[in-house]
């Protein structure tokens, strides 16, 4: 739908190259990258960790730093060359006609100005509004980004406001001067899910309303598809296929972006039914990148041609462009990069070993805030931050329960409680029907070996001053009191396990890449081949490419062992796909528990409807139902009575679910919600929340 | 070792540092005289062939008081800055990984020890326990444990919630290996700027309390005792004043080039 008399574009960007200096040499970390963004044209810039999406968006707004430069190519906005600009030129355009809502909204707002006057200060500048003009208009701008109470956060300070509202404000600031390109570099990676629908459907309305046109880049494919009119998917800085949204998701015709597809796991999508398929490899490091196809040495369809000559831009169609040696094949459905393989059987008990590995009753983990001195004056009473506030659960062995809950509802809390190393304040926590003590200290070596945790964070997971070989000793020596030659021997079929090659033994984890450092720690866990093995959050931190073999390697692991598994996470695309069971946990307390194929099927716990529906889909034909929450998910130290999800609740009742405690009902396969409204009632009101098109 | 070439000031800094070490070593090889001879036909003499800094006023050779000398402050401060370091790393790694009232008790105690200016803790203790080359030891130790500990503590603070250092705990890791193993590594490589910086305040402390008489005492080839001796003839024998308190300040100022260096390499390579 171009409007022939608007032909010319917002952005231009024609075979742009950035590199950035290292010592003497220059590394291109773009290449060659050309695109088009049309006015109202949200257009969406996808890639993982080093793929130059950052860079480009950068280099495009003319905020490369000191080290990063542009060698070749133009960028023609508005008509104009910006490259030609002088920085004063730059500063005019900065703010007034391209503005950038970066990622992390506390360390772009100064910390010591209100926000109102923030807000303002753009408008004076650019707008040239006097101050109180400006300061009117500033609380307008808030109403309009849906902040509550704009005149409160119009005095507030930016640490005083929800990371939600934070970026709201960032939005608003973008937005003021009505700029004809907005560039937004992962604005809602930071965000809990239920507020980042909030978000996406803040600016999805704003950029209708205002013709504005947008630069998205994000790794997030559901994002995506939500909010972009055009995609462009980048790997290792250069451009390989561009095409509409829908297009893009329905026929996709580079095998990166196939694979990338592959990997994610969409909602519903259970291990059992079809398994996922990672990316074998890693991006190659700057400098490193070969001169012919650059996914060449980790294609599944590389042919010798692929690794000779660097494939040219092609378009497929008017509206589409690829850059690959063999898209035709792939566009006539002759070959492809995607693999559907089904899934294991389902292993383990069904019911008949009913005895639960892992038994939680009533657990609390309260922490008590030490009263200022005034607050002792003034005889206020102690307030406790209630992280984990009554959890009853239990892990059948063999099965896999994934925990689920956003920033601050106690997932990790409860982990790390079971694991010992912060102490439950209330309750029982039975390993083997045997109860365990609160704290680490007190837990012999015998319990510790049937208990293993991986962490989030691959970077700090291993000592960075022992070689892969001695880290995965220690366990061995330690928990099951190896002899040094069995713990070599078990070393080795340890790597073997993880598929890491055994070399690996005498390399050091700065020689790891990021999914390689969470193998050896995932071998760690196994290496006492515990009964219960946590993993919070264990592929968080991961590339989507490489998630997917991390999560199989998990699944296999668990297999191979017969051990029981509690994975937390806050995705719960990732937990749909690996866990038997799922546990929904909201403000320190259980909302729900179902089988991980029941969860997606009404009835739901009215918050698990609400998460459901936030979550954006990797599909864009698939119908979605529109539920949003108000608010934020309540600070721990928060007393609130009766069901703690009423102050956001869509189907609150009244005043039962302020001041009574919801009852657990249970339905015939055996999902518990805890709710005061009947399941046969839910079951009325609620409708499927993903439905395929 | 190489990499502190590279920047200027630290090679300048380190090869001095190398130079009044061999002149340690060597010490009696290379001075013409002994530390108190003396030779009254050549006393007062102005530095001249014989005596290549000049001779002080009861005939002794400064320039061979000045090398042995090197000895003293060199051994005294090393010792004594190694000491200190032992001290403050078991201290600061207990303290920084229990935490809890054993932490805040020492970090208060140390705190208030830190108040006092360290010449003039130096002075109350050697008042208490007398002078001499054991007690400036002590000194040294008393005076600068509580900053390495606080260095140690705030580098483990940072390392002990590290996934790895969690992940030694919940696999039963003893918490000797604990600290020794999983959190020191980490934290060497402040520990070393902070050892190197300790090392050129303890050379100037020694100095200082020599100069005030409390250190080592006479008639020991100490710089500060001999830059005190020479100030009262500074007319008559200024070389006996300017070489000593020459030493002295290159040497200083030597040893912080070299920790500036030290600081340059290891903390950029680290974070």
């Amino acid at each position: 739908m171009t409007d022939p008399l608007e032909v010319t574009p917002v952005l231009s960007v024609d075979n742009l190259t950035v590199a950035y200096r290292q010592g003497e040499s220059w590394l291109d970390a773009v290449r060659d990258v050309s695109l088009r963004i049309e006015a109202g044209q949200t257009y969406g810039l996808v890639g993982e960790s080093g793929s130059g999406k950052s860079t480009l968006a950068l280099a495009i707004m003319r905020y490369l730093g000191e080290a990063g430069a542009v060698r070749r190519g133009t960028i023609r906005f508005a008509g104009r060359d910006l490259l030609s600009l002088a920085e004063t030129d730059m500063r005019r355009i900065w703010g007034a006609e391209l503005s950038l809502v970066p990622q992390d909204p506390l360390s772009s707002l100064n910390p010591s100005i209100r926000i109102g006057e923030q807000l303002a200060e753009t408008l004076r500048q650019h707008a040239g509004l006097t101050a109180a003009e400006a300061d009117a208009r500033a609380i307008e701008l808030l109403r309009r980004v849906r902040v509550p109470d704009p005149e409160r956060v119009a005095g507030s300070y930016p640490h005083q406001i929800s990371g939600g509202m934070q970026q709201r404000v960032m939005i608003a600031m973008a937005l003021s001067t009505e700029p004809q390109l907005l560039v937004l570099d992962e604005p809602t990676t930071a965000l809990d899910v239920t507020t980042q629908a909030a978000v996406l459907d803040l600016f999805r309305d704003l950029i209708q309303e205002h013709r504005t046109a947008a630069l998205y880049v994000t790794h997030n494919l559901g994002v995506v598809a939500r909010i972009c009119d055009r995609v462009a998917v980048l790997y290792a800085g250069e451009l390989v296929e561009d095409a509409s949204t829908a297009d893009l998701f329905d026929r996709p015709l580079h095998p990166y972006t196939q694979g990338l597809l592959d990997s994610v796991p969409r909602l519903g999508q259970n291990k059992h039914a079809l398994q996922l398929q990672g990316i074998p490899g890693q991006i190659p490091p700057l400098g490193e990148r070969p001169a012919a196809c650059i996914y060449a040495p980790r294609c599944p369809l590389a042919i010798e041609i692929c690794h000779q000559e660097r494939p040219a831009l092609d378009a497929p169609t008017a509206d589409r462009r690829v850059r690959c040696h063999r898209w035709r094949e792939i566009m006539a459905g002759e070959i492809s990069a995607q693999q559907q393989h089904s899934g294991a059987k389902p292993v383990g008990a069904n019911g008949a070993d009913d005895h639960p590995v892992l038994n939680l009753q009533d657990v609390e983990v309260h922490y008590p805030i030490r009263r200022s001195v005034g607050e002792v004056l003034a005889g206020l009473p102690p307030r406790t931050v209630r992280a984990v506030d009554g959890v009853d659960l239990s892990i059948p062995r063999g099965r896999t329960l994934g925990l689920v809950g956003e920033s601050g509802s106690g997932k990790t809390t409860l982990a790390r409680a079971v694991i010992g190393l912060v102490e439950s304040t209330h309750g029982t926590i039975e390993l083997l029907d045997i109860p365990l003590p609160p704290s680490l200290t007190q837990r012999g070596l015998d319990t510790l070996r049937h208990l293993q945790i991986v962490f989030q964070n691959p970077e700090e997971a291993l000592n960075p001053y022992l070689t892969v070989g001695e880290t995965l000793r220690r366990p061995l020596r330690i928990l099951l009191r190896s002899s040094r030659q069995d713990a070599d021997a078990e070393v080795e079929r340890l790597l073997a396990a993880v598929r890491l090659p055994a070399s690996y033994v005498r390399r050091l984890p700065g020689q790891l890449s990021g999914g390689e450092k969470q193998r050896v720690a995932i071998a760690r866990a196994f290496a006492s081949n515990p009964d219960l093995l946590i993993g919070d959050e264990p592929v968080s931190a991961l590339d989507v490419s490489v998630q997917a073999s991390i999560l199989n390697l998990l699944n296999e692991l668990q297999i191979e062992h017969g051990s029981t598994t509690l994975l937390i996470s806050h995705d719960l695309a990732v937990v749909g796909y690996l866990a038997d069971d799922i546990a929904v946990i909201y403000a320190g307390r259980l909302m729900e528990v179902a089988s991980a194929a029941d969860l997606f099927e009404p009835p739901y716990h009215p918050y698990t409807e609400a998460l459901l529906s936030a979550i954006p889909l990797i599909d864009p034909e698939a119908q979605q139902e529109h539920i949003r929450l108000d608010g934020e998910v309540p600070s721990p130290t928060q007393v609130i009575t009766g069901c703690p999800f009423h102050t956001r609740c869509p189907r609150f009742l009244g005043d039962i679910c302020v001041t009574q405690t919801p009852p657990w009902r249970v339905d015939e396969n055996g999902k518990r919600i805890f709710c005061h409204i009947p399941l046969e009632e839910l079951r009325l009101m609620q409708d499927r929340v993903i439905r395929d098109a | 070792m190489r990499a502190l070439y590279r920047q200027p000031t630290s090679a300048i800094g380190t090869t001095l540092l190398v130079v009044f070490v061999l002149v340690a070593l060597f010490g009696p090889l290379i001075a013409p005289y002994a530390a108190n001879e003396q030779i009254a036909a050549d006393a007062r003499q102005p530095p001249s062939a014989a005596h290549w800094f000049g001779a002080d006023r009861l005939g002794r050779d400064v320039f061979s008081r000045v090398i042995l000398g090197a000895r003293d402050i060199l051994t005294l401060a090393g010792f004594g800055t190694l000491l200190a370091v032992i001290s403050g790393t078991s201290l600061g790694l207990l303290s920084g990984y229990q935490g809890g009232l054993f932490d805040e008790i020492l970090m208060r105690f140390f705190d208030s020890l830190l108040a006092m200016p360290a010449l003039l803790l130096a002075l109350l203790l050697l008042g208490t326990i007398g002078p001499s080359r054991n007690s400036v030891l002590i000194v040294i130790v008393v005076v600068y444990t509580p900053i390495v500990a606080r260095v140690v503590r705030s580098v483990v603070l940072a390392v002990k919630t590290k996934g790895f250092v969690e992940a030694a705990r919940v696999q039963g890791e003893s918490r000797r290996r604990i600290l020794f193993r999983e959190i020191l590594p980490s934290v060497l490589p402040a520990l070393a700027v902070e050892a190197a910086l300790r090392f050129s305040y303890a050379i100037f402390l020694v100095a200082s309390l020599g100069f005030l008489g409390v250190g080592v005492q006479p008639p020991n080839p100490d710089w500060g005792l001999m830059v005190n001796e020479a100030r009262t003839y500074v007319s008559q024998t200024p070389w006996a004043l300017y070489y000593p308190a020459g030493a002295i300040s290159i040497l200083v100022i030597g040893v912080n080039l070299m920790a500036d260096g030290l600081k340059r390499v290891l903390q950029s390579n680290g974070s």
